[in-house]
């Protein structure tokens, strides 16, 4: 079923090139204006006839639904040559290398899925240096990608974040100028996928947000990754949606969830049971999209199948938590707007950033020399590496130590600073989300009650 | 609950102690980043000095390091499914540098895309030069075993060196 309203496949007349698909901010938002959450998978497949039978799926899934390009590693490193030889010797790529395929045999592709005029598809990557890219997909008929400076570079790179920033802003320079309506949505609410307290996670969003604005761009989302505890979740999204309004209000916005992104529950059970919160997560936050993760997370790159499960799935959970509101649920409904301590310390970062430079391009590259913004447990050289954060006993995500970030410096009691880091509870934190839906899941013997609107690990909190 | 930072300063003097230095990377077209936190803490605990160089290492930049620290032993950890392909090319590369020749070299991690079937890659990986290979989680039990047997001294061993494993998690 197929519930995105029709939209012209041409776009405005203004537009510089044609779309293959439909426009997908415009798609997002038309779903939003009748209530429905879109729900999307992260999906790629390297040859065509995998591709384009993965899109056809998502395209008739029982939900929803905008379409997905994953594109692969070497893709995302620049190594075309690489993709190329391994689709020339048959080898599995962990997704659809756009580049080494070529703009026509993309075009053709999507030509093929033949829902042009009421599916809209958005390109995945990872890639701190993405102009190739973004090139590619505007020459395959595309208008959507995902990413930003700090988000496609600290998590994915050894690239230095000034060429990151540069190539970001030529990128989206090149993507506005190109198609009238054209999307950017920023990778920023994930941040390494775990362990990353939601202040910085919603400063990040919204700053590349900005980023993108300056350089042109009148579509964006926002992101933000589910974490390890509802109330906490309810709180960053609220916050994320008051700054979006406060900072980006003259664009089309809006924001998209991304089911969990760290270590993965093993269970089927305890998989689907981690999708489903993330679903009443959105449905009760307003939030206009989701990416859905599938229960081969933990083992493998998902098939068409376990895609189209976990959308199906995601739908009919958003749909029964549709009436949900975050008072129905025992949260207070002006927290839930954003005035709460995650609005708080987001905007005291994105303050400081934005006073230390007009260009935001700039400003982000001072903030992270000066360790303030400062990303826990990442590597890449121009992260500060002084903060630390840790799973409080009330399943909250909190520094353990905030480095130059200018935030209130935390009691000495929770830093335990001296003390290294076992091998052993580094895993444990970790594995702290996957531990809790996998014990839930081994517990319950399996039956035919039919399932509850409310699933059962939420209901616990 | 709370632990503090992961990176501590590698522990002074490893080898006096028995310890290895070992260098710890991902391969070229890899980011992810937590698994080498791991290893490098596992390894810190078990008294060796770790070199963490972290994601998207080119084959050039690791047979740089390789001669600009003189590791004790390499352990390379991919889990985003191009391992087996990253990793033939990169050990192709070593092994073809006559003063890296016999270094030994592990890998491990998620090397394919396809779960529970990625065992099939351990034997090519072995083939194409590695000393040892281990598969994803079950991989760790015997990592720590062949850390233990590598740190014994092997001089008087007179065949070839320590025989080629490649450990899926099943007892061996
Ligand atoms: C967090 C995460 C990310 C973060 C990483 C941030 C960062 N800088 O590290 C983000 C969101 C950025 C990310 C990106 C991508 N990811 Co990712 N990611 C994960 C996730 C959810 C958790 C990984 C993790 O943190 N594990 C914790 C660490 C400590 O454990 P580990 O890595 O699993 O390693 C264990 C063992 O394998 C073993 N081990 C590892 N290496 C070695 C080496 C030796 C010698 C030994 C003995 C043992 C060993 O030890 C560890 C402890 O048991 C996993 C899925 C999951 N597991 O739930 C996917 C996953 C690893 N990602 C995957 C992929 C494909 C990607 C992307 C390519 C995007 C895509 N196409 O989907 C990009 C990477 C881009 C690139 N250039 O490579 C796939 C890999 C598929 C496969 N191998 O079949 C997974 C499995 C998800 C999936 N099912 O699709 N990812």
């Amino acid at each position: 079923m197929k519930t995105v309203p029709a939209l012209p496949a041409g776009g405005p007349s203004a537009t510089v090139r044609r779309r293959a698909t439909a426009p997908f901010g415009a798609a997002v938002a038309a779903a939003a204006a009748v209530g429905r959450l879109v729900v999307q998978p992260r999906m790629g497949f390297p040859d065509v006839p995998g591709m384009q039978a993965g899109l056809q799926a998502v395209h008739a899934a029982d939900a929803t639904t905008v379409g997905t390009i994953t594109l692969d590693s070497y893709t995302r490193v620049g190594d075309h040559a690489s993709a190329r030889k391994a689709l020339d010797d048959g080898s599995d790529l962990n997704g659809f290398p756009i580049v080494a395929h070529g703009a026509g045999t993309t075009r053709r592709m999507i030509g093929a899925v033949g829902a042009s005029a009421d599916f809209a598809i958005q390109v995945r990557h990872g890639s701190p240096l993405p102009l190739g890219i973004v090139q590619a997909l505007l020459d395959a008929g595309l208008d959507a990608t995902e990413g930003g400076p700090v988000s496609y570079c600290l998590p994915y790179s050894r690239t230095p974040l000034a060429r990151a920033v540069d190539a970001w802003a030529d990128s989206c320079e090149l993507l506005a100028d190109q198609v009238e309506g054209a999307h950017l949505e920023s990778f920023g609410g994930c941040m390494l996928g775990q362990l990353c307290p939601p202040g910085l996670l919603v400063a990040l969003s919204l700053l590349e947000g900005i980023f993108f604005r300056q350089h042109g761009l009148r579509s964006v989302s926002l992101s933000y990754a589910q974490g390890t505890s509802f109330g906490q979740d309810v709180d960053a999204i609220g916050a994320l949606r008051r700054l979006a309004g406060e900072f980006l209000g003259d664009l089309q916005w809006h924001v998209v969830l991304y089911t969990y992104m760290g270590v993965f529950p093993r269970t089927p059970a305890g998989a689907l049971s981690l999708l489903r919160d993330s679903a009443v997560l959105a449905a009760v936050t307003g939030t206009e999209r989701m990416i859905v993760k599938t229960p081969a997370e933990a083992h493998r790159i998902p098939t068409v199948a376990d895609n189209i499960q976990a959308l199906e799935e995601a739908a009919r959970s958003a749909e029964a938590a549709a009436g949900l509101s975050p008072g129905l649920l025992g949260l207070d409904a002006g927290t839930a707007r954003g005035d709460n301590p995650v609005y708080a310390e987001a905007r005291a970062l994105v303050d400081a950033v934005l006073h230390l430079d007009a260009d935001v391009g700039k400003a982000l590259l001072q903030a992270f020399a000066k360790g303030y913004l400062d990303v826990p447990y990442c590597l890449h050289a121009d992260n500060a590496q002084r903060s630390r954060s840790g799973i409080a006993p009330d399943g909250t995500l909190q520094w353990l130590s905030v480095g130059s970030m200018p935030l209130p410096p935390l009691n000495a009691a929770s830093g335990t600073g001296a003390q290294r880091l076992r091998a052993d509870d580094f895993l444990d934190m970790l594995s702290y989300v996957q531990r809790r839906y996998d014990d839930a899941a081994l517990e319950e013997l399996p039956t035919d009650t039919p399932r509850t609107p409310l699933p059962t690990s939420l209901a616990k909190d | 609950m709370y632990p503090p930072a992961p990176t501590g300063d590698a522990l002074p003097d490893a080898r006096q102690g028995g310890g290895q230095r070992v260098l710890v990377s991902s391969v070229s077209s890899d980011s992810h980043t937590w698994n080498l936190v791991f290893l490098q803490l596992m390894l810190e605990e078990l008294g060796h000095e770790v070199i963490n160089i972290g994601s998207c290492v080119p084959d050039d930049l690791l047979i740089a390091e390789c001669r600009r620290t003189s590791p004790d032993m390499v352990v390379i950890s991919s889990v985003n499914g191009h391992g087996h392909l990253d990793g033939r090319r990169l050990i192709a590369r070593l092994r073809a540098e006559p003063d890296l020749s016999a270094l030994p070299v592990v890998i491990g991690g998620k090397l394919g895309t396809r779960g529970a079937q990625n065992r099939a890659h351990g034997p090519e990986l072995i083939a194409a030069g590695f000393d040892a290979v281990f598969e994803d989680t079950a991989g760790v039990a015997p990592f720590r075993r062949y850390l233990e047997d590598a740190a014994r001294p092997v001089l008087e061993s007179a065949g070839p060196a320590r025989p080629a494993l490649a450990a899926t998690g099943d007892p061996r």
